[in-house]
């Protein structure tokens, strides 16, 4: 198992409610969550927004430590490592962020955006920051540019370049591609697709959009009010939907004949 | 796939060219001035008293810019002047800006406990009233050179202290710096290596507008006689003599304060002309 997840509780200061004096109340916003990623498996995460999805990523990847509960990556514990003791292990899960005009530094070079987890790891960089940009379908010159030098697209593909080019065990994607237009949208999923077949990854993809969900995942798991409301997979997600909230969802897919459904 | 971004052409930056010109020349003149200022700046002679500058009738041969009511050459004064405004201007602006923009950058990219600490301290500091409080300081400290660089220095962190801890707050918010974490950089890492390009251009902007504040500061101090003895030439105590002769001789109180102007000007322009050439995201 990649992660297994075990009663993940989350929660975070409530600050729109904080009194003058003392301490903002706790707002919980993962209530409770298990699941399991095997080794290879592609897990869609969906919810609308504020169902903790971005939460639950964030969580994942130790970026927030989770309240009470386990998350355990590879047989290890990490819930409450601190960061000198996840130092190691980071090498070994990235995150590919919503944003690339935020999460690309704007006065660093593609180069060196890419080259700088390397670095840290204390991996030869050299030759690596031409591969990971072929492997994403940029040109080589690209890595002597700036992010605001580039589209919208060019930029997630800079942001994936970085994840992979460490070559990870796991990748978290949240909400990647909801910035991009329709047909970026399509060229990321299939790059996406494509590294995931070819570099054997485990991929976790949180996205507010079911249509992208069903491409790409082969499990998925459904999130409201930071509880999951359904586990299945994705085929039988689609085909026999179980809980209210996903039907809403899968109506919510846009399609081009208002008559038709997806069943 | 060709690479036209080289064939953009940027405009020249005049603001850079001409600001860098004055303050060079300004340097060069400072650097050279026993070399090149025609007269000695102390030398006084008062047969000479109250010369004008070269255009008008009734001039000596070697006094460009006139001499004041003791008979010591306005020009030479000037130049000799430019060494301590220079000094002050360069000395007093980075001790401000390194001291500053540090505790900034910790206050508003740690926040809780060092940015409580700092922030109230910043804000009881900038409830003294400024002139005041340097008056007051060179009074304590004794007048000289030091003691204005201190006094510039301590009254003038807060401002570098505050806009980079608000720069740093904006930045620490973005990805960028989650993403850091995420590939495994230390959080002083992440200071130095991602927040700290992104505010230097901020930095720079303010170093420069504080180099001409500097300027400022040692004129007034100068002004009410409490900068550096009278042995050396100011242009701030220039300034505050041609004032009591400024219907006989008014040359002893204008060339002074357009060279002030023009400089402290030029500190302020520089700063924004090598924001608009180096700053690759205004590229």
């Amino acid at each position: 198992m990649m992660y297994q997840i075990r009663d993940l509780h989350l929660s975070l200061p409530d600050m729109t409610r904080k009194p003058i004096l003392g301490h903002a109340p706790q707002m919980n916003i993962l209530k409770g969550l298990s699941f399991d990623i095997p080794k290879g498996a592609v897990l869609g995460i969906v919810g609308g927004s504020g169902s903790g999805k971005s939460t639950l990523g964030r969580a994942m990847v130790r970026l927030l430590e989770p309240t009470a509960g386990q998350i355990m990556f590879d047989g290890k514990d990490i819930s409450h490592a601190s960061e000198d003791e996840l130092r190691p292990l980071r090498k070994r899960f990235q995150m590919i962020f919503q944003d690339p005009m935020s999460s690309l530094n704007p006065r660093r070079r593609v180069g060196g955006i890419i080259a700088g987890p390397l670095r840290l790891h204390g991996v030869d960089v050299s030759g690596k920051v031409d591969e990971a940009l072929e492997m994403v379908g940029l040109p080589r010159h690209f890595a002597t540019r700036y992010p605001h030098e580039l589209s919208g697209g060019q930029r997630q593909r800079v942001g994936i370049a970085r994840a992979i080019a460490l070559r990870p065990d796991f990748i978290l994607a949240d909400e990647i591609v909801s910035g991009l237009d329709v047909s970026s949208q399509a060229q990321v999923l299939n790059l996406l697709e494509e590294l995931v077949r070819d570099l054997g990854l485990t991929l976790a993809f949180i996205s507010h959009d079911l249509s992208v969900i069903r491409r790409l995942c082969s499990r998925v798991i459904v999130l409201r009010n930071g509880e999951i409301v359904e586990a299945t997979e994705t085929v039988k997600l689609f085909d026999t939907p179980q809980a209210d909230y996903t039907k809403e969802l899968l109506q919510a897919i846009p399609l081009p004949d208002p008559g038709q459904t997806w069943t | 796939m060709r690479d036209a971004r080289a064939d953009v052409r940027r405009p020249v930056g005049l603001r850079l060219w001409l600001s860098g010109g004055w303050l060079s020349l300004l340097t060069l003149a400072a650097i050279f001035a026993p070399l090149i200022a025609p007269q000695d700046p102390l030398a006084q002679d008062l047969f000479l008293g109250r010369l004008p500058p070269f255009w008008e009738s009734g001039t000596e041969p070697g006094f460009y810019l006139g001499t004041d009511s003791l008979g010591r050459d306005v020009l030479s004064r000037i130049l000799y002047g430019a060494r301590l405004a220079l000094i002050v201007a360069l000395v007093a602006g980075t001790l401000t800006c390194l001291i500053g923009a540090t505790l900034g950058l910790i206050a508003g990219y740690y926040r809780g406990w060092p940015d409580r600490i700092i922030s109230r301290f910043v804000d009881i500091w900038m409830a003294f009233p400024p002139v005041l409080f340097s008056i007051l300081l060179i009074a304590v400290l004794g007048p000289g050179l030091v003691s204005i660089i201190i006094a510039i220095v301590i009254i003038d962190w807060t401002r570098f202290a505050r806009v980079i801890r608000a720069e740093a707050i904006s930045q620490g918010a973005m990805d960028y710096v989650a993403s850091a974490q995420v590939a495994g950089r230390t959080k002083f890492g992440t200071m130095l290596a991602e927040i700290l390009p992104n505010v230097l251009p901020t930095i720079v902007a303010l170093l420069t507008l504080e180099m001409g504040i500097a300027v400022i500061i040692e004129a007034i101090l100068s002004f009410v006689n409490l900068s550096i003895s009278t042995d050396s030439p100011t242009w701030g105590g220039m300034i505050s003599e041609g004032r009591i002769s400024v219907h006989q001789a008014w040359w002893v109180l204008v060339f002074p304060l357009i060279t002030l102007f023009l400089t402290v000007l030029s500190f302020s322009q520089l700063g924004e002309g090598l924001k608009d050439r180096f700053d690759p995201v205004l590229r």
